[in-house]
């Protein structure tokens, strides 16, 4: 199989990419992209599945290609293979969705834009290689090919971040991106470099070998190095900033495919650096990870419900979630060094399952929050409303995913959020009484992000899909094509289908990490039947079941209120007004006014300004004639952070640019100078 | 056969609820030196509210009308998996305290977006004080879920009724009382009582329940409101039943099932008596004041944890 799918997947993709060259803007070429895009993704997944199947892992390698660095080295194995299944699963919708949303695009015709523009051909081309190189990031089996693919995926994904570089603040975002995907690149590669002691053309098996030799110093160096640089991708607090940059900028499928898998291949780096080669580490490590996790997961929800832009919303949702991922992780990895290894397991597995979870429910809600942009022209919620009536498939899909993203039975989230608990919970069996406190504390942080991530999610879909249109482009709105409904519909089953079905997809989760990194290779850690059950009974829950019996409530509600012969008339009538008739859109409570009790729960945080301007009447101030209010909360990381690093680096290179005078003698005198000063130094050393 | 039980208990939950409301306001007027309604004086709502016509916004959206299934559903569901008269469930394997939490969580996800929906300050209000109290009285619950779970060894509703059955001790640890106190002060943010909400009040500026279901009448406002009961019955007999799990019935016999019955009857009663008492001493706070009462709650439970680290 293995020997057919490999080539398919590649020819699939370079297909998809000289269609994207080639095809043009139009719907031919559009669905040619796709199909290319599909079929390679559709081949990656199946090679991925296969692997985990089946065990043994995959090799491919080109040494003349590359030869300089030791070979194109490709190696799948089941921890890769798992994230070729993510890259498979988020991409097949989102292709798509693209293929009906890039419509947008075609010609002269600028619905998502407001100034004509170029260079949309490229797209096509760019998202078919992002695609690549993320599969073979995942592939990637020495230091080089690792680093070069890592590279081409951030430069492809950023030239897709500025599609709509008309717009304004597009670059600007996609300057962020780019400066944080290097300062990441920097931290990994010198990472690999330590590791492999400068050897560039190392292979992950003489790391693997190697590791157990270096002293703990520098195993902690490069577990750190690593923490930031895959951390920087992957959104962790305080390098999470390009996030509700770069996502609301970038076309709709391109910011699900983002969220939904490029953000986790920081995950699939920090695994293989920390448990798979440098084999796991002491365990602050994995409390480094978790406090990180906990951090990230908290306050990216508390931004995003302070978020009034859809997509940003959504952008900062994803940085919680990467922490309720790292949070499992991070446990995974306290539960590894004290060697309880069927703790470990259970953890990786719920982080993992968080992370299948989130790219089917974050790519929905951002596919979906693109056709609400779609069809109104506005990513700002005060604007929206209404949509459930003029979008109902989008608002029911939409729907699904928040549902989902907010832990709801019987959806996925459930399922994984459930699993995280429960590996948090088992911290008691940890001897070191600190690193075991440090769970009761990590059990209220998850509790609180998944309160506050259902909280921000009834005001994302409320707001957007319910009510009455709070602007005429929302009145106007119309529904997806049917190949973005189409692509939506496939992650809402997804999410339904991974909420329902776990006993399927549990026990191959758990095959991914068994053996790697001195977990048990015999996988069976959990006994799956029906229910989940966790190991010596500390928890069981059936979501099959549980979705049965709600069905099965819900349906049979209304037959026993019909045989009791409840009235069943119903009138519609006005929304009921205090005695006041005629509701305009204006009484409607607002995105701002439905986060403010939050603000001010947590105004330490926010720290509000508040700027209250009212014009009142000449005659009377009981007459007003407009009230104009602003407030902004404050954004630390860019305040404290952020700006006084760039100031710096401004300083400095202000500082280096008073050598450049443009002077043509200056430069002689600079030459000679040089010359003297090396002559001199040659001499005495 | 202890399936069917199972449901029969979920049935005889639903059925007591109303009862259970009409209880804490009987209580609470004797203790006003009113006469007050007749505790089966919501029976009778009930039954009135089902022969009502139903009155939908015009702006509402068919989630409006889906929502009072899916919360009455939820909370139904909840009913069958905790234990009231008997330990432990046949369904016991289907969820545990944890999945008991967000099946509750399912129902007021919902309910806020009905609130949302007719378009009103109502209803918005209310939708979004609710989610405010629900997301922060969430890690109370987790904590107290996470001290009880590592006395017994398990988040199963059934375990934990065995565990502390067995070691009577338990019963009046540090860390038993605490997580108790903690999930008491929960289960009054959850239920909408004083000092957090007032039941009894339907047009104020304070309200947070009531203002989210503003908008419904006729049978969807019955369901609502029946849910409502069933929550705060659901609340009572995990109070009553996992910190004080005697009377019920471990083996399914006739005797033992009717003491069963008799017995949850009794607690609820008494803890009815607590709630109507204490909402007769405490007025209701600032919307502003509550995160402070459930983070004392979280302290609560986060110390309840602590000791049992501690003790064991």
């Amino acid at each position: 199989m293995s020997a057919v799918l490999f080539p398919l997947m590649l020819a699939g993709y370079a297909f998809g990419a000289l269609a994207g060259l080639l095809g043009g803007r139009g719907s031919v070429g559009r669905w040619l992209v796709a199909l290319g895009a599909g079929l390679g993704a559709g081949a990656g997944l199946g090679l991925g599945a296969g692997v985990i199947a089946g065990g043994g892992a995959l090799v491919w390698s080109s040494p003349d290609l590359f030869g300089f660095a030791g070979g194109l080295q490709l190696r799948l194995d089941t921890l890769g293979a798992a994230f070729l299944v993510l890259i498979g699963v988020g991409a097949i919708p989102a292709a798509i969705y693209g293929a009906g949303y890039s419509e947008a695009y075609e010609d002269g015709r600028t619905a998502l834009r407001r100034h004509p523009r170029q260079g949309a051909e490229a797209s096509g081309f760019m998202l078919n290689l992002f695609l690549l190189s993320m599969s073979l990031v995942a592939m990637a089996d020495n230091i080089f090919t690792f680093l070069f693919m890592w590279e081409a995926m951030s430069l492809s994904s950023y030239f897709l971040v500025i599609t709509e570089s008309s717009e304004l603040g597009t670059l600007q975002a996609g300057q962020w991106y780019l400066g944080m995907a290097h300062l990441g690149f920097v931290c990994v590669a010198a990472g690999f470099m330590l590791f492999a002691g400068g050897d560039w053309a190392a292979s992950f098996d003489s790391l693997r070998a190697g590791a157990a030799a270096l002293p703990a110093a520098l195993r902690s160096i490069i577990f750190l190095l690593a923490l930031a640089g895959f951390g920087s991708k992957a959104g962790i607090v305080p390098l999470h900033l390009w996030l509700p940059m770069a996502h609301p900028v970038a076309p709709s499928h391109v910011s699900a495919l983002m969220s939904g898998v490029l953000i986790k291949l920081g995950l699939y780096g920090l695994l293989r650096v920390s448990l798979d080669l440098l084999g796991g580490g002491p365990a602050w490590w994995g409390g480094l990870v978790l406090g990180l996790g906990a951090v990230s997961a908290v306050l990216g929800i508390l931004y995003a419900l302070m978020e009034n832009d859809l997509k940003r919303l959504l952008a900062y949702s994803s940085v919680e979630n990467m922490g309720i991922i790292l949070m499992a992780l991070g446990a995974g990895l306290i539960f590894h060094s004290y060697g309880l290894m069927a703790l470990a397991g259970l953890s990786f597995v719920a982080g993992l399952y968080h992370t299948l979870n989130h790219a089917a429910f974050k790519g929905l809600l951002f596919l979906g929050a693109g056709a609400v942009l779609h069809a109104t022209h506005t990513r700002n919620m005060e604007l929206l409303g209404g949509l459930i009536k003029r979008m109902p498939w989008t608002a029911f899909f939409f729907l699904v995913g928040a549902a989902a993203i907010s832990a709801l039975p019987p959806l996925n989230g459930f399922v994984s959020e459930w699993l995280v608990f429960q590996a948090l919970l088992g911290g008691f069996q940890i001897p070191s009484s600190e690193m075991a406190l440090i769970m009761p504390l990590a059990v209220g942080m998850l509790a609180l992000t998944s309160g506050l991530a259902a909280a921000c999610f009834v005001k994302a879909f409320g707001i957007t899909f319910l009510a009455i249109p709070r602007s005429v482009p929302a009145e106007q709105a119309h529904e997806a094509t049917p190949a973005m409904r189409a692509g939506m519909g496939l992650l809402a089953l997804l999410c339904l289908g991974l909420g329902v079905l776990p006993f399927a997809v549990v026990p191959l989760l758990g095959r991914v990490l068994a053996g790697i990194g001195g977990l048990p290779a015999d996988p069976v850690v959990l006994t799956f039947n029906l229910s989940l059950q966790m190991p010596a009974g500390f928890g069981q829950m059936s979501p099959s079941l549980m979705a049965v019996g709600l069905v099965g409530l819900l349906a049979l509600i209304p037959v026993v209120l019909r045989m009791l012969r409840v009235n069943r008339r119903l009138r519609l009538s006005d929304t009921w007004g205090c005695g006041r008739t005629g509701q305009t859109p204006r009484m409607e409570y607002t995105a701002t006014a439905f986060a403010e009790p939050l603000r001010r729960v947590f105004t330490q945080l926010y720290r509000p300004t508040k700027e209250l301007t009212i014009d009142f009447h000449p005659e009377s101030k009981y007459f007003v004639q407009s009230i104009e209010y602003r407030s902004q909360i404050t954004p630390w990381f860019e305040k404290v952070l952020y700006r006084p690093l760039l100031e710096g680096i401004r300083f400095a290179a202000r500082m280096v640019r008073r050598l450049q005078s443009g002077s043509l003698h200056l430069y002689l005198l600079y030459i000679s100078l040089t010359l003297v000063l090396l002559l001199i130094v040659a001499r005495w050393l | 056969m202890s399936i069917l039980l199972d449901f029969a208990q979920g049935v005889l939950a639903l059925a007591l609820a109303p009862g259970l409301v009409g209880l804490v306001r009987w209580f609470k007027a004797r203790l006003q030196n009113r006469r007050g309604a007749a505790p089966w004086q919501p029976y009778f709502e009930l039954i009135k509210l089902f022969g009502k016509d139903g009155v939908v916004s015009n702006n509402a959206s068919w989630l409006f009308r889906a929502a009072p299934y899916v919360v009455f559903g939820s909370t139904l569901a909840v009913a069958f998996l905790i234990p009231t008269i008997f330990a432990p469930q046949a369904l016991g394997g289907v969820g545990d305290l944890l999945a008991v939490v967000y099946l509750l969580l399912l129902g007021t996800f919902c309910l806020a977006l009905a609130g949302l929906d007719p378009g009103t300050a109502f209803g918005g209000m209310g939708a979004s004080r609710e989610m405010t109290i629900a997301a922060i009285a969430e890690p109370t619950l987790a904590l107290a879920i996470f001290g009880l779970a590592l006395e017994a060894g398990s988040t199963n509703l059934g375990q934990i009724v065995a565990q502390t059955l067995g070691n009577p001790a338990l019963a009046v640890t540090p860390g038993h009382l605490m997580a108790f106190a903690a999930l008491f002060i929960v289960t009054l943010a959850e239920t909408g009582r004083l000092p957090v909400d007032n039941p009894a009040t339907h047009l104020e500026l304070t309200m947070v329940h009531e203002a989210m279901i503003l908008e419904y009448s006729g049978r969807y406002l019955a369901l609502i409101e029946w849910a409502a009961g069933l929550k705060l019955l659901i609340f009572f007999a995990l109070l009553s039943n996992l910190f004080v799990p005697w009377g019920l019935a471990v083996v399914l016999t006739p005797v033992s099932l009717l003491v069963g019955v008799a017995v949850f009857i009794v607690k609820l009663a008494f803890l009815a008596g607590v709630v109507a008492l204490l909402e007769t001493r405490v007025a209701k706070l600032r919307l502003f004041r509550v995160p402070e009462l459930l983070s004392l709650s979280f302290v609560l439970a986060l110390l309840s944890v602590i000791s049992s680290f501690v003790l064991r």
